[in-house]
This record gives structure tokens, sequence and C-alpha cells, in this order.
């Protein structure tokens, strides 16, 4: 190869390399800020920071979620399988909102241990398919497997 | 095989081909748009939890799968360019740039449109995924203002691969956020490898769609290279010769 | 056919965001024929110019 075209081959490869590591250096520094959501173990921890806005992530535990009947605030369990954190929330819940699906809640934890969230998101998982197939699925395996997916 | 790749180097001969393919390339796109598109819309059938607002991921998933690929071809190109001061790879790289900031765009709005009824949110600043998107829409608009911002074209052609070749980094970013941090984004479908997680019916159509995206991005690649191929070389014998008998105008 | 434009209660969404694809894809392709046109304009202008 001609001396200036792999001078500048090894240029380029140096530059590309080091800016990966440069970038997985920073990217592992700063991972935990990356996060969205603390996951009720974590905030078992004392993860998550106290007296301020935060967001929960899991999922809504099965048979858990109460509706009030004179408004829309409803009640529902958080748990990632380990701890489990109440939720309270009061306004309208995204279409996807169903027990055993995963939420990630915002808001804060009250004196009581309860978290008063203002905002819910329904995250969804990466399955697709259809009804028939899913309704085959959940007759094949037993309820305590469908609920041991992860959150 | 080298001599093949080098006579397509050439201007004239990169122009009569591409002209001589694009139709037939076109024909094909057409075609697989219309049966990815019937067969997203209509043969595919609904989640069973989304409902048929899944189908907003026939446009979403390959306009970003798109948004990553045309970024690497462009950097590769770039390296292309600097190392080998290939003419042909400086117009690609710079022919990309704007095809890839329009599929990464229609990433971003689709998965907006698509996030509002099944994540009840537009937009959440605290996502890896959303925001390292976003932030290959920037590098993609910095590449064209950086080359337009540069008056002498090769340095411009330089400053732009050196560019695209540090924002390289971003590509892992977006692609392994949703697994290695926890977003609201879920996890990869398609190229999880353990076990099908998308119904056979649901998936062909997105192939497909796939397919016509990737082939989409090769015809507006051609039609852009081929006019800065006709711009640079204005001054040639065979620009004349080609506007002159009007064959190919 | 109602059933397919009703998309389960997501046709706004649904549609629009096919809409928009539509567009975008669409502009982006008439963008380089438009400037194809603009180009083989100038450089015709230019070789006239060179004959006289």
């Amino acid at each position: 190869m001609h001396p200036a075209r792999a001078r500048r081959l090894k240029l380029v490869v140096l530059m590309v390399v080091s800016i990966f590591i440069a970038g997985g250096f920073v990217f592992f520094a700063f991972q935990e800020n990356l996060m969205l959501y603390f996951t009720p173990s974590e905030v078992a921890e004392g993860k998550a920071p106290t007296g301020q806005r935060f967001n929960i992530g899991g999922m809504v535990a099965a048979g858990s979620v109460v509706k009030s009947n004179e408004s829309v605030e409803v009640r529902f369990d958080v748990t990632d399988y380990g701890k489990t954190i109440t939720v309270t929330y009061g306004d309208i819940l995204p279409d996807l909102f169903r027990e055993g699906q995963a939420v990630i809640a915002k808001g804060k934890l009250n004196d009581q241990g309860i978290f008063i969230a203002d905002e819910v998101l329904a995250k969804h998982d990466e399955n697709y398919m259809p009804k028939e197939v899913a309704d085959s699925l959940k007759k094949k395996s037993s309820p305590q497997q469908m609920e041991g997916s992860k959150p | 095989m080298y001599k093949w790749f080098h006579q397509l180097g050439s201007p004239p001969t990169f122009y009569r081909w591409s002209g001589r393919w694009l139709p037939w390339l076109s024909l094909i796109c057409f075609v697989l748009f219309v049966i990815g598109l019937y067969g997203g819309l209509v043969y595919a059938p609904a989640d069973y939890q989304q409902s048929d607002s899944f189908r907003i991921m026939y446009v979403h998933v390959p306009a970003a799968w798109m948004s990553m690929f045309v970024y690497m071809v462009m950097a590769i190109s770039g390296a292309i360019a600097i190392i080998w001061h290939m003419k042909l790879a400086e117009i690609v790289m710079l022919s990309s740039a704007p095809i890839g900031a329009s599929f990464t765009f229609l990433a971003l709005v689709t998965g907006s449109i698509w996030g509002k009824p099944m994540w009840g949110t537009w937009w959440e600043w605290g996502d890896a995924r959303l925001v390292s998107e976003l932030i290959l829409l920037f590098l993609y608009i910095g590449v064209i203002g950086l080359y337009s911002a540069i008056d002498d074209k090769r340095k411009a052609a330089q400053s732009v691969a050196i560019l695209s070749l540090v924002g390289i980094i971003n590509i892992p970013i977006i692609h392994y956020s949703v697994i290695w941090l926890n977003t609201l984004h879920q996890g990869p479908t398609v190229t999880k490898f353990d076990n099908p997680s998308i119904d056979t019916r649901m998936l062909i159509p997105l192939l497909i769609m796939a397919v016509a995206f990737k082939l989409f991005y090769g015809i507006v690649l051609l039609l852009r290279s081929r006019n800065e191929v006709l711009w640079r070389e204005r001054r040639s014998q065979w620009v004349k010769d080609t506007l002159g008998d009007k064959t190919d105008g | 056919m109602a059933d397919f434009l009703h998309m389960g209660g997501y046709a706004a969404f649904v549609w629009s965001a096919y809409a928009i694809s539509g567009v975008v894809l669409i502009a982006s392709l008439l963008l380089p024929l438009f400037e194809k046109k603009k180009i083989i304009k100038r450089i015709k202008h230019m070789l006239q110019e060179d004959q006289i």
C-alpha cells in the first residue's frame, strides 16, 4: 500500500478505536444516570432519591388494581417479584395498562411508603402475536408461568 | 473484480450503468412497497395487546433500521474517502446524509405517534433509546450543515467524513440502549435469536417492508450521486455527449 | 372496509403515521429529480455561453 494511504488508514483506525474506548468509559460512568426508572427492589435498597420526584418501573401485580367508585383514582401494586410498592394515581390510564403488564410511574413516595404518581406510562414487551395465539399460549401454560416473565 | 470496481468508479461508466439499472430497481421497489403495505395493513392479524395500532411498526421499524444502516454506509464511505481519496466514496457519503436524516425523522415521528396511544406519552426525555435516536438526527443535520458551511469542498468533505466517523459511537448506543439500560422502549424483537417473539404472519410483511426501504435508499442514493457526478464533471466531454444526444436526459 | 379504515379505534394514529411516511418518502424521491433538471439546465446554459 502507498505509505501515505497506510498512514491515513492507521489514523482512521486509531481515531475510531479511541472514540469507542472513550465512549465506553463515559457510558459506564454515567450508566446509572441513564436509567429511566428504579425497580421496587432498588427503592427498598434506598437507591432512589428521597423527597423528590423519581420514576419507578415494574409489573402491575395481578389482582391488585382497585378502582375508586367516586373518582378516577386507582390504586395498584408495582412489583419486580422481589419487592412491591403500592401506587395511587388520579388520572386516565394508558390503553395498555392492565394487570401483569409493565408500567412506569412518575411521582413521589409519601411517608407511608405509598407512591403518589402524577403520570403513569405503560411499557409493552417485544412480543407480537394475534389474539388466538396468545389465548392458546395462555391455556397451555399455567398462570404462574405467565407471571414469571421478566418485567 | 478490482478492475470492475475501478471501472465503476469512473464517472461515465457509473452514470451509464446506474441509468440502466434505475428503472428496474424502481419497479421492484414499488412492487415490494405494494406487497409490504398490503401485508402490514391487511394480511397481518391485529396484535393481542396493541390491536391495530401495532401496524405503525411497518413504517417505524424499517425507518429506524435504515436510519442506522445509512449512517454506517455514510461513515464507512467517509473512511474510504479519507484513506483512498476516492471520489465516488465521497459522493456516496454526501448523498447519504439527507436520506438518512429523512429516515431518522420518520423513525422519531412514527415512534411518537405509536407511543401516544400505547405508552401514554409522545416523548420521554429520560429514555436512552429515544434520545440517542434524536442525537442521530442532529448528527445527520450536522453533516449537511458542515458541508455547506465550508467553501473549500475538498476540505468540507474531509471534515464531514471525520464528523461522521466520530458519530459512529452513537450507533451501538442506539442499538444496545434497550438491552443495557432500563427504558420505556421495549427490547429488540427480530434480532433476538433465542425464541421467535413475533408471529410469522406479522414478521413477513415487516421483512418485505425492510427490503423495500433498503431498495428505496439505493434508488435515492443513485439519483443523488448521479446529480453530483453530473455537476462535478460538467466540463468533461462525456457530459456534453450525454446531454447532447438526449438519450439519457 | 369500514373496519379497515377504523383500525381498531387507532385510525388517527395509524393513518397519520402512514401519511407522514408517504409524504417524506415521496419528497425524498422528487427532490433529487428536480435537482437533476436544474443541473442539466445550468450545464446547458454554461455550454451555450462557451460557444459564444
